[in-house]
C-alpha cells in the first residue's frame, strides 16, 4: 500500500485561507488502511473545517483516487449544487491521489484549486494498522533479484549499491543513532540463510539514473 | 604481468612492498589552514603520505580538495585525498577527480562519508549516487582507460586509490567480502578503522589476505587520558582496552604537576603499546604499513616511525 500520515492541521488551515466553501474528497483505499481517511479521520477533519471557520458543501470517498477510471464513476455522486458552491476542494490521499484528481478536474471543466490533506510517504507493507514500513521507492530497475529479497534503496540509509558502510555497527545503522538494522547486513544475513552469498560478494554498477525519475510514465499500450 | 604504474609516493612505496607509515590531517571550520599545514609540516619528515579528511562525521569543514591541494604545497607532504561520495553526484565527483589530478594531488581515499544525519547539516541531501566500490570504478576507469563513461578524457588524470575496512566489524565476514569486493573494483590500498583487539584484527587481515591488497593498519596513539576517554566514548565500536585507560589514567594523575614529563611517559606508553602489536602484525606478514589517526599528535612521529623501521 501507500502509506501517508496527517498533515497538520494549521498547514492545511494556511492553504484554505482564503477559500470558504470546501468540498472534502478521500480515498478509499490506502489512506483509510494508513487511518487517515477512515470514518474517524473524516469526521475529525469536517470538526477541524468547521472550527476554523470553513463552509464543507459536500464531502464523498473516491473508491481510489489514483484511478482514473475510478474517478470517472464517483465524480457522477457529486452535486451540482455543491459544485455551483464551492471555492476549493481538499482530498485526503497520497500525492497521486490528488493528481488523478487533477486529471479528472480538466475532463470536467473544473477550474478551482484542490489541496492535500496528508503526506505520503512511500510504498510500503503493512505490518499491522500503525506500523509501516517503507519497503520500495518504485526505482524502477528492481535490485531484489541480487539481494535476497531485501530492497537496498530502502532499507540502507544511504541506498548503496555495494554496502554495508562503515557505519554498521554490530548490525545497525549509523543514521538514528543505532537503532534501525542496517540494511546491508539484513541483506547479508538473508543471502547466507538461502547459501547465495554468490550474489553478495558480486560487485554491483552504481545505479544508472538515466532513464529514472522526472516525468514517468508507465506506457505499453 | 605489466609493470604496476606508479603516480606517486605512496603509489611507488606500495609498488616497492615498503612498509610505510601514512598520517592524518583534519581541517576544521576554516578558511584558514595555518594551524593544519604547521601540523603537516612537523609530521611530514616521518610519513609517506597523510590522509586529508573529508567532512567527518557529517560535520561540514572546508573542502576536502581545496584543503588537501593548500596542505600539500604549503608543507610539502604528499596528501592522500579523502573523497567521500556523500555530498557530490558522479558528474560532479569527475569533475572534482579531474580537478583534483590538476592541482596536483595523486592518491585518493574513496569513503562513502557519514551521513548528513549524523552532522551538523542534517537537512542537507544525502547524495551516495556512487559508493567507495563505485568511486574506486570511476577512477580506475579515468586514470588506466583515460575516459568517463566511454568518453575520452583529452589529459587524464592519475591516481592512486584506496579503501576503508573496519577490522572491528561484526559479522566480519561480510566486511570481508566487502573487501572483496573493493579490491575488484580498483582498490590499491586499504587503510583500516581504528583497532585495538589484536586476535580480532589478525582474523580479519587473514581474512583478507587472499584479495592481495596492502594494508595499511589504522592506529590512534593516545596523546592524553582525555583523549583515550574520548576516543573510548565517542567513536563507535570503538573500545578501547580497559588496561589502557587505567594506564592513561594513572599517568594523568601521576605527572599532574610535571607536564613535560607526563607527555614523555605517554609517548612512551603508545610506544610500548603499539611496538608490539604492530610488529605481530608485520611479522605475520598481514599488514603493508601503519595509518596514525591522531590527530593534532605530531610529536609521536619519530616513536612511530622507530616501530615502522623496527
Ligand atoms: S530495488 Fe527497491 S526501490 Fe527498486 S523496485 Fe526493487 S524494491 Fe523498489
Ligand atoms: S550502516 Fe548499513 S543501512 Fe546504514 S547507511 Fe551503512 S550500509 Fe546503509
Amino acid at each position: 500500500m501507500i502509506v501517508t500520515t496527517k498533515k497538520d492541521f494549521e498547514e492545511i488551515e494556511d492553504a484554505l485561507k482564503s477559500y470558504n466553501n470546501i468540498i472534502l474528497i478521500y480515498c478509499g483505499t490506502c489512506s483509510v488502511t494508513a487511518q487517515c481517511s477512515d470514518e474517524k479521520s473524516v469526521n475529525e477533519m469536517l470538526e477541524h473545517l468547521k472550527n476554523a471557520g470553513k463552509n464543507v458543501v459536500y464531502h464523498q470517498e473516491f473508491k481510489e483516487p489514483c484511478d482514473f477510471r475510478q474517478d470517472l464513476q464517483d465524480w457522477r455522486n457529486v452535486p451540482q449544487e455543491a459544485l455551483d458552491k464551492v471555492d476549493a476542494f481538499l482530498i485526503l490521499s497520497c500525492g497521486a491521489g490528488l493528481q488523478g484528481m487533477l486529471d479528472l478536474f480538466d475532463r470536467k471543466n473544473i477550474v478551482k484549486p484542490i489541496f492535500i490533506g496528508l503526506n505520503t510517504h512511500g510504498i510500503a507493507e503493512t505490518e499491522r494498522i500503525g506500523r509501516f514500513h517503507v519497503k520500495c521507492a518504485g526505482c524502477g530497475d528492481c535490485l531484489l533479484n541480487y539481494t535476497g529479497g531485501i530492497c537496498p534503496v530502502t532499507s540502507c540509509a544511504k541506498g548503496l549499491m555495494n554496502g554495508p558502510c562503515g557505519g554498521q555497527l554490530d548490525g545497525k545503522c549509523e543514521v538514528g543513532n543505532y537503532e534501525k538494522d542496517c540494511g546491508w547486513i539484513l541483506i547479508y544475513e538473508r543471502l547466507k540463510k538461502i547459501g547465495r552469498l554468490d550474489l553478495f560478494v558480486q560487485l554491483r554498477p552504481a545505479f544508472n539514473w538515466a532513464d529514472r525519475g522526472h516525468q514517468k510514465s508507465v506506457v505499453f499500450r | 604481468m605489466a609493470e604496476k604504474k606508479v603516480y606517486s609516493k605512496l603509489g611507488e612505496m606500495l609498488a616497492k612492498g615498503e612498509f610505510i607509515l601514512t598520517g592524518e590531517l583534519e581541517p576544521e571550520k576554516t578558511c584558514d589552514l595555518s594551524h593544519t599545514i604547521q601540523e603537516a609540516k612537523e609530521m611530514a619528515p616521518y610519513v609517506v603520505a597523510a590522509n586529508v579528511t573529508d567532512s567527518p562525521l557529517g560535520i561540514v569543514t572546508i573542502n576536502s580538495l581545496a584543503a588537501s591541494h593548500i596542505i600539500q604545497k604549503e608543507a610539502n607532504i604528499e596528501v592522500i585525498w579523502q573523497l567521500t561520495v556523500r555530498d557530490v553526484n558522479k558528474l560532479g565527483i569527475a569533475g572534482m577527480i579531474m580537478g583534483g589530478h590538476a592541482l596536483g594531488l595523486r592518491n585518493i581515499l574513496s569513503l562513502t562519508g557519514d551521513h548528513p544525519n549524523m552532522g551538523d547539516m542534517p537537512e542537507s541531501k544525502p547524495v551516495f549516487d556512487l559508493d567507495s566500490a563505485t568511486l574506486c570504478m570511476l577512477v580506475r576507469e579515468m586514470v588506466d582507460k583515460g575516459t568517463i563513461n566511454g568518453y575520452e578524457i583529452e589529459s587524464p588524470p592519475k591516481f592512486h586509490v584506496g579503501a576503508a575496512a573496519n577490522p572491528n566489524s561484526n559479522p566480519m565476514e561480510a566486511e570481508a567480502l566487502k573487501i572483496g569486493r573493493k579490491v575488484e573494483a580498483g582498490c590499491e590500498f586499504i587503510q583500516t578503522q581504528v583497532a585495538y583487539d589484536l586476535d580480532k584484527t589478525i582474523e580479519f587481515l587473514t581474512e583478507i589476505k587472499k584479495y592481495n591488497v596492502p594494508v595499511l593498519l589504522g592506529i590512534f596513539p593516545m596523546k592524553s587520558y582525555a583523549m583515550a576517554k574520548g576516543f573510548d566514548t565517542f567513536v563507535p565500536g570503538v573500545d578501547v582496552p580497559k588496561d589502557i585507560l587505567a594506564k592513561w589514567k594513572s599517568i594523568k594523575n601521576d605527572y599532574k604537576t610535571d607536564k613535560a614529563k607526563q607527555k614523555e611517559i605517554y609517548d612512551q606508553a603508545n610506544y610500548e603499546f603499539f611496538k608490539p602489536f604492530i610488529t605481530e602484525l608485520k611479522n605475520k606478514d598481514l599488514l603493508g604499513g601503519v595509518h596514525c589517526m591522531a590527530v593534532h599528535y605530531p610529536r609521536i612521529f619519530p616513536k612511530l616511525i622507530e616501530v615502522i623501521k623496527g
